[in-house]
C-alpha cells in the first residue's frame, strides 16, 4: 500500500499540492482524477520520486520514501513500472529492445530467459510479432501497450500510469483500461492511474482520489462516484453534454 | 546575473558528479561506448578531412605570399605551415567545427530524450540517467576527438603539400624539408593535452545543456544554441590559458 500523509508541494511561491492525505491500495486500480492543472501529475511525480514534496510523507508499506537512502530509492524503483503520457519508449531501440531494457539493466538473466519474458509481456499486451518494429512505426495505442509491456517486464509491485488514455480513441482507451485492470489483478500490483477520462473512472476506479486545486476534494470508488454530493466532483464528472444527458435521463 | 551564473556553474558540477558515478552495468556501458565512438569518429571523419585539406591549402598559399623575400630560407614555408596547423589551427578550428557537429547532436539527442520523458523513464527504473547516457559520450569524445585532430593535422599537411605541387609557390622538397625541421615531441604533448581538455568541455557542456531542458521543442532549440555558444567560448578561453601555461 502507498499512503500520502499531509503532502504539500510548492513551485516557488505557488503551492501546487495542499496537504494531501490519501492511500492507494494493493492489488487494486487506484485512480487520481481531476481537471488539467489540478496537481495530478505533480502528485504522481512525487509518488515516484521525480519530485520531492516540501512537507508530508509518502509511505511505501509504512516506510517514508523521502527518508530512503539513494540506494534504497534505487532498489524500490526497480519494483516500480511506469507508463508515461507519451509512452516514453526509447526511439533508437526496437520494441523488443525497449521491453528487454529493464531486464538488461536490472537482472542477471540469460538472453534466452529475457527473450522469453519479452515475448510473454508482448503477448500479454497483444503486441506479438512486433518485436522488430521501432516506436515510430507504431500507432498511439500500440505505443501505450508497448510501454505497459516494458513497465511489467520486471514484475513490478507498483505500476504508475500517467494519463494512459490521452490521445486515444474511445475503443482503444477501453482496451487500455481493460489491460491495466487485468494486469493489476493478475499480478497483484498496486496500480496508480492518473486520468481525466470519465470512462476509466466508472469502469476501473476501485479507489478514486479527486484532486481539486491542489486539495483532495473527494475520495471514493466507481460505485459511489456518480452519486456524490460533492459539487466540484459533479462539475468534473458531468462536464460533458453526453454525461449530463445520461444523468438527466437516469 | 552573477548569481544565475554561479548557480549554473554549481548545477554543472553537480551534473558532473552524477555523470561520474559507477555505471549501472559495465557491459551496457562498454556497448554504448563503442556505439558512441563509432558514430562520433566515423560520422565526423569526412567533414574533418575536407576542412583540414582546405585549411592546409589556404594557410600554405597565404604564408607563401607573406614571405616572398630572398633573405628568408626556403624551408620557412613548410615550417610555418606545420607550426600553424599543428599548434593552433587544427586543435582549435577543428574542435570548434566539432562543437557545431558533435556538440549540437549531443544536446539534441539528450534534450529530446528529456522532452519526451525518456530520461524520467530511466530514473523511474532506478537507473542513473546522467551516468547511463552521458558518461559513454564523454569517454568516447576523450578518445575520438584527439584521434580526429591527429588525422586532421595529417590531412592539413597533405593539403599544403598538394598546394605547393599545384601552384609552385615553393619546391616540394624544400616544403617537405620545412615540415620535418625542428620538430619537438613536446608540441605533440601540448596538442593532445589541449584537444583532450577541449573534448571534455565539448561533450560535457553539450550534454549539460541537453540534460537540463525544461519545456518543449522551443527550449530544445535554445539549449542547442546555448550549448554551442558556451562550449565555443570556454574552448577559446581555455585555449588562451593552456597556451600561456604550456608554451
Amino acid at each position: 500500500m502507498i499512503e500520502l500523509k499531509s503532502v504539500s508541494k510548492y513551485f516557488g511561491e505557488k503551492q501546487v499540492l495542499k496537504s494531501i492525505n490519501t492511500q492507494f491500495e494493493q492489488g487494486k486500480v487506484n485512480l487520481i482524477i481531476g481537471r488539467s492543472g489540478s496537481g495530478k501529475t505533480v502528485m504522481m511525480k512525487c509518488l515516484i520520486g521525480l519530485l520531492t514534496p516540501e512537507e508530508g510523507e509518502i509511505l511505501y508499506n509504512g516506510r517514508n520514501f523521502n527518508l530512503f537512502s539513494s540506494k534504497e530509492k534505487q532498489n524500490i524503483r526497480t519494483e516500480m513500472g511506469m507508463v508515461f503520457q507519451g509512452a516514453a519508449l526509447f526511439d533508437s531501440m526496437t520494441i523488443q529492445d525497449n521491453v528487454m531494457f529493464p531486464l538488461n539493466m536490472l537482472t542477471k538473466q540469460s538472453y534466452d530467459e529475457k527473450l522469453e519474458r519479452v515475448n510473454f509481456c508482448l503477448k500479454r499486451v497483444d503486441l506479438e510479432g512486433s518485436n522488430n518494429l521501432y516506436p515510430a512505426e507504431l500507432s498511439g495505442g500500440m505505443k501505450k501497450r508497448a510501454a505497459i509491456a516494458r513497465a511489467i517486464a520486471c514484475n513490478p509491485r507498483y505500476l504508475f500510469c500517467d494519463e494512459p488514455n490521452s490521445g486515444l480513441d474511445p475503443k482503444t482507451s477501453l482496451l487500455i483500461d481493460e489491460l491495466i485492470f487485468e494486469i493489476t489483478h493478475e499480478f497483484g500490483i498496486t496500480t496508480v492511474v492518473n486520468t481525466h477520462d470519465i470512462n476509466s473512472v466508472i469502469t476501473i476506479g476501485e479507489t478514486i482520489s479527486f484532486v481539486y486545486q491542489g486539495n483532495l476534494g473527494w475520495r471514493g470508488n466507481k460505485d459511489n462516484v456518480l452519486c456524490s454530493d460533492n459539487k466540484e466532483l459533479n462539475d468534473f464528472i458531468f462536464a460533458q453534454p453526453l454525461t449530463q444527458r445520461i444523468r438527466d435521463l437516469s | 546575473m552573477v548569481r544565475r551564473f554561479l548557480e549554473m556553474v554549481g548545477e554543472y558540477f553537480i551534473f558532473l558528479g552524477k555523470v561520474f558515478s559507477k555505471p549501472a552495468k559495465k557491459s551496457e556501458f562498454f556497448r554504448k561506448l563503442i556505439d558512441e565512438m563509432s558514430s562520433m569518429g566515423i560520422g565526423s571523419l569526412l567533414i574533418v578531412c575536407i576542412v583540414a585539406v582546405c585549411m592546409g591549402s589556404v594557410i600554405t598559399t597565404q604564408t607563401a605570399l607573406q614571405i616572398e623575400s630572398p633573405w628568408i630560407p626556403k624551408w620557412t614555408l613548410g615550417f610555418t605551415v606545420r607550426t600553424s596547423v599543428v599548434m593552433e589551427l587544427c586543435p582549435t578550428i577543428i574542435t570548434l567545427l566539432l562543437v557545431g557537429n558533435l556538440g549540437s547532436r549531443i544536446t539534441s539527442e539528450i534534450g529530446s530524450m528529456r522532452v519526451t520523458e525518456q530520461i524520467d523513464a530511466l530514473e523511474v527504473m532506478g537507473i542513473n540517467p546522467a551516468s547511463y547516457l552521458v558518461l559513454p559520450k564523454i569517454v568516447a569524445a576523450l578518445i575520438t576527438i584527439p584521434m580526429l585532430i591527429i588525422i586532421a593535422i595529417f590531412f592539413a599537411l597533405i593539403g599544403g603539400y598538394i598546394t605547393v605541387i599545384v601552384t609552385h609557390v615553393s619546391s616540394p622538397y624544400e616544403f617537405y624539408d620545412g615540415l620535418t625541421s625542428f620538430f619537438r615531441m613536446y608540441d605533440l604533448v601540448y596538442v593532445l593535452t589541449k584537444t583532450t581538455i577541449f573534448a571534455f568541455i565539448l561533450s560535457s557542456v553539450s550534454s549539460f545543456y541537453g540534460y537540463r531542458i525544461e519545456g518543449g521543442a522551443l527550449e530544445l532549440g535554445k539549449a542547442n544554441v546555448n550549448g554551442i555558444v558556451v562550449s565555443s567560448f570556454i574552448i577559446l578561453v581555455l585555449n588562451l590559458v593552456i597556451t600561456s601555461i604550456m608554451l
